[in-house]
């Protein structure tokens, strides 16, 4: 197999604003990211030849040829894996440009207004979501913070997590955020106001949920070779990978509940990138749901399997602690741009461009995807 | 009529096509049928093509017992569907059958001894003329 370790690098990163509600389409807030992300890698639109746009979203590579201009488009793919999509677009996009199909492979991800529909409406038209839309919608499973649910409480009853070692994940994203002028949820949280806040699908409250919002995020990938002669310092892909659990059509037949595919993924993504878990910096978890982080924690072997609620404790995921997490506010505080604003995030982090949120020295990091039924990515990055 | 599962406004339904039309036709008949491997018996749920252990397209269907345990669950506090806005809140438990089998059912009557391992008695709600849907008890 071709080693893919420190072939390709994020060359550029680029976003919107992340706003409650907005009155312009997916398409256009997408190619603003678009065009910030390949201006800040010192490009012109005309030189990505290759397109990863979000799967689950409305915008196909065509746009870009379209509004960009480009005149020979040699690479485009999708990855539909939900939240997931995003980093597993990172591996895609290193093989393309590991191989010489591409020389700049551009990912995208936007989320326009959210008065676009009930979520299991869209829910229902996903070939992914066929057995919940027939076995489970019809009883009154229908959006994501229930899929979850069962697996949060499968992990509460087995290994004694509890709802305050959750509030820990939502406590620090939302500490985060307020280093973070970009991030939506600008005021403090307190424990007493995640135990206060509303049930939504039990165990997971209001501040157990990630944000909605409108926005949208891109990176630009080049191979390691060119990104050296581009604007920024090259942030290289030292490993990545993608992991389906099982039964990843139906979270109710799995084997293991509090099992996801990240566990797959994580051994293959470290040993590419020959780092071991004491050299993570920093780690971007998505962060759909609060304890979504928890078992990603224990699956990329960061703890044992139970032991996230303890691991999480006693400011190891702050700043400042031993693995500070989510250091923009994830999807809890900063908006939910479906992970690509982590990818952002680590890149700007291994740059050294976060300011007041900066963690020091920050060399190598980990940037995770988690989505639909349990799908799961991961890079590996250093400067 | 029933407590746990209201009538209007209007619940999402299953398309019932293909492998999973006898499924659904067994519970109208008050029957839970899961799909059996003819080629080396493997039981499979939910209802797809082709056995995973042997590859075989050909099966049966083979009826389960009424009796499960608790595998997980959730207490839903927030309407994602209109049509289960009166419902709420309501309890949805994940439930061991047997083999590996899973379900997901609305449970009816008392959540007060909900725990993993509980065990469940299966029901069946008839919601109209087309559709029949199981629930679960907590055995008293
Ligand atoms: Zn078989």
């Amino acid at each position: 197999m071709i080693n893919l370790c420190d072939k390709a690098a994020v060359s550029g990163v680029g976003e919107t604003a992340y706003t409650r509600e907005t009155d312009r389409s997916q398409l256009s807030l997408t190619l603003e990211a678009a065009l910030n992300a390949v201006l800040d890698a010192g490009l012109d639109p005309k030189d990505i030849d290759g397109v990863i746009p979000y799967a689950s979203g409305g915008v196909v590579a065509e746009d870009f040829i379209t509004n960009f201009g480009i005149a020979d488009l040699r690479y485009s793919a999708q990855t539909p894996m939900g939240g997931a999509s995003a980093v597993a677009a990172l591996q895609s996009a290193t093989m393309a440009v590991a191989t010489g199909v591409a020389k700049h492979v551009l990912i995208t991800l936007g989320r326009g207004s959210i008065s676009g529909g009930r979520i299991s409406d869209q829910l229902t038209r996903m070939p992914q979501m066929r057995l919940v839309s027939e076995f489970e919608m019809p009883i009154g499973t229908n959006a994501p913070a229930q899929f979850y649910a069962h697996m949060a409480r499968r992990h509460m009853e087995l290994y004694g997590s509890t709802s305050e070692q959750f509030a820990e994940v939502a406590l620090t994203c939302c500490a985060h955020a307020q280093l973070n002028e970009r991030a939506m949820m600008r005021k403090p949280m307190r424990l007493a106001d995640h135990q206060n806040s509303r049930m939504i699908a039990d165990p997971f409250r209001l501040f157990d949920c990630s944000l909605e919002g409108a926005g949208a995020a891109a990176v630009v990938i080049s191979s390691a070779e060119r990104a050296r002669d581009l604007r920024c310092a090259p942030i290289y892909i030292g490993g990545c990978a993608e992991g389906h659990p099982d039964s990843p059509s139906a979270i109710t037949q799995r084997r293991d509940l509090t099992r996801l595919g990240i566990a797959n993924a994580a051994p293959i993504a470290f040993a590419m990138a020959g780092v071991t878990h004491a050299d993570i910096d920093v780690a971007e978890i998505y962060d759909c749901f609060t304890y979504i982080v928890l078992c990603q924690l224990e699956d990329l072997g960061f703890c044992a399997k139970g032991e996230g609620g303890h691991f999480v404790a006693n400011g190891r995921i702050r700043l400042g602690g031993d693995l500070p997490i989510n250091t923009h506010g994830g999807l809890l505080s900063e908006a939910h741009i479906g992970g690509m604003n982590h990818i952002v995030e680590l890149v700007r982090q291994l740059r050294g461009e976060c300011g007041e949120r900066q963690v020091t020295n920050a060399e190598v990091g980990l940037v995770t995807g988690f989505g639909d039924l349990g799908d799961g990515s991961l890079a590996i990055m250093h400067r | 009529m029933n407590d746990i599962y209201s009538e209007s406004p209007a619940k999402p339904r299953p398309q019932i096509a293909l492998e999973n039309q006898s499924y659904w036709d067994g519970l109208r008949r008050h029957q839970l049928l899961v799909q059996r491997c003819l080629t080396c018996a493997k039981l499979r749920h939910y209802p797809r093509p082709m056995c995973d252990a042997c590859y075989s397209f050909e099966y049966d269907w083979h009826a389960l017992s009424g009796s499960a345990t608790v595998h997980s669950w959730t207490v839903t506090h927030h309407a994602f569907h209109a049509g289960f806005k009166q419902d709420l809140p309501y309890v949805t438990v994940t439930a061991d059958l047997r083999d590996g089998i899973r379900l997901q059912a609305p449970l009816a009557g008392s959540d007060v001894n909900l725990a993993v391992g509980a065990r469940l008695d299966l029901e069946f709600i008839d919601v109209d003329a087309e559709l029949t849907i199981i629930s679960m008890r907590i055995r008293a």
